[in-house]
């Protein structure tokens, strides 16, 4: 699989290994393999890959992850500049996404 | 009659808006217990047919459950399918390519067959039945407002709260034995997996990101392989995408293209009908030109385009395309003319490349935010001065 690369040192993802229970879920949901889980206890190993979907955020049972997630989507930015509102995807429910 | 007639046709009042707030209107919906489709009707076992419904062509026959009565739908599409699928990546009446939420049936399924969870998106409902025939399953669709799998999950309407409500709303704990929901890992931004446990008892199995995957996934005691978990972004992909980017901007397309039509006239005599149209049909052709290089071309050359901002992948097709029309068609219309062409084809390339984050499988918010603030000030300033070399270029 081709790997894509978007911009480096972005991504708003932080992992609390304190309060991790190593169950693995965040693993298992990110799509993009950013998360890995070894001897009980997840690990970041590829921060540039996350595209801040929050999938592992909100699967993790004991809130060791946070991000700001939202949609990585420029005219939904732009809308969001001038209207002020949270960017969202309502631009007409894209295929992939919008 | 039963309780389907007293029951709200559920009117989506917040459609328009996104993200979480799913919760309260969802109470509201609440309201109709409809275990069954509302096509799926009364008594007479075979007479499916009522006033105002319309039996949908992928249902082909109906099983008697603990539950009531289920539609059995056909895994192969049909011609209307595909007749469908084609005017929605077109942009042809998208926003209306939904299903009815509830349960439906594949195959011949019991109370030990899986239930696997699904947008009410047309394109996702029909990529997950024709990827399962063969596979005996129940399949939940729920009420994302026709939106697909991602993006509902993006916006929440894909989520942990409309789970529980449809695994309640078709009474599912009386259908089958077991409690494992199978739900499309692309849904898990919208899904808390604890939450639907706590909320409804059921235990939620993430399945593969495609749906091709599934009888792999079944296979292989419903583990998926790491490649499996991994959103691709392939050129395939890339380029299904790439006539909606045109249809999206079609309006600023029309509109631009006037002004340029019109800006085209202006010279010397004041207006000049014969130069709007030379003029001003060459730069709506330039742009046209440069909107192919962004919004075709860039997404399709994707990964190896030099750079990782959007912007910047478009900055090169839109140059390269420019300097072979100002050396080719456009040599002999003068240097300003010339330096306007390229400027104007590299703004809209980079502009138009950088709104195909909004397709892309991997951007992330951040970046393209961060992207934004930088390339938007460089499009508009090659655009403004595009649009003054070449008007001053007519005097
Ligand atoms: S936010 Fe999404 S992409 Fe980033 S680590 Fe979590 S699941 Fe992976
Ligand atoms: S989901 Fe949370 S608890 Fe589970 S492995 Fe990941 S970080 Fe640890």
């Amino acid at each position: 699989m081709q790997n894509h690369e978007y911009l480096k040192g972005v991504a708003t993802l932080k992992l609390d290994q304190n309060r991790c229970i190593g169950c693995g879920l965040c693993a298992t949901v990110c799509p993009h393999a950013v998360l890995a889980v070894e001897e009980r206890l997840a690990r970041i190993i590829e921060l540039d890959r996350c595209m801040e979907c929050g999938a592992c955020v909100g699967n993790c049972p004991v809130a060791a992850l946070s991000v700001n997630a939202g949609v990585g989507c420029a005219s939904a930015i732009i809308h969001s500049w001038i209207t002020g509102e949270e960017p969202n995807c309502d631009c007409s429910g894209g295929s992939s996404c919008c | 009659m039963n309780q389907n007639d007293s029951c709200c046709p559920p009117p989506p009042a917040e459609a328009a808006q996104c993200s979480p707030p799913v919760k309260k209107a969802q109470s509201v919906q609440v309201c109709c217990p409809p275990k069954i489709e509302t096509k799926s009707c009364c008594p007479p076992l075979k007479n499916h047919l009522r006033a105002g419904y319309r039996i949908e062509s992928f249902v082909k026959a109906w099983t008697d459950t603990a539950v009531g009565e289920i539609p059995i739908i056909a895994p192969k599409l049909n011609l209307a399918d595909y007749r469908g699928r084609i005017a929605m990546r077109w942009g042809i009446g998208r926003d209306r390519y939904s299903i009815t939420p509830g349960l439906y049936a594949i195959g011949t399924p019991d109370e030990h067959s899986e239930v696997l969870i699904s947008a009410n998106y047309k394109l996702s409902f029909d990529a997950l039945r024709s990827s399962i025939e063969g596979i005996n399953a129940w399949i939940l669709v729920i009420d994302t407002k026709g939106v697909n799998v991602w993006c509902a999950a993006g916006k929440g309407t894909f989520g942990t709260d409309e789970i529980i409500r449809c695994v309640q709303m078709v009474d599912l704990k009386n259908l089958i034995e077991h409690k494992r929901l199978i739900v499309p890992q692309l849904g898990a931004p919208g899904v808390a997996a604890h939450l639907v446990k706590q909320g409804c008892g059921f235990t939620v199995i993430y399945g593969p990101v495609k749906a091709s995957d599934l009888p792999d996934f079944f296979g292989a005691d419903m583990q998926a392989t790491v490649a499996m978990r991994r959103v691709g972004f392939s050129l395939r992909e890339r380029t299904i995408l790439t006539p909606v980017e045109i249809t999206m901007l079609r309006w600023q397309i029309l509109y631009a293209a006037l002004a340029l039509l019109l800006l085209g006239g202006i010279g010397r005599h004041i207006f000049d009908f014969a130069a709007a149209w030379t003029r001003g049909s060459s730069a709506v052709f330039t742009g046209f030109v440069g909107l192919l290089a962004g919004s075709v071309l860039t997404p399709m050359l994707l990964p190896w385009l030099p750079g990782r901002a959007f912007s910047l992948k478009g900055v090169w097709i839109g140059l390269g395309l420019a300097l072979l029309l100002s050396f080719s068609l456009f040599s002999g219309s003068g240097l300003l003319n010339q330096i306007a062409l390229l400027l104007q084809v590299t703004a809209i390339s980079s502009y138009t490349a950088m709104n195909f984050t909004g397709s892309s499988t991997y951007t992330s918010p951040s970046g393209v935010e961060k992207e934004m603030r930088l390339a938007i000030p460089c499009q508009l300033g090659a655009a403004v001065l595009a649009l003054t070399l070449w008007l001053w270029a007519a005097f």
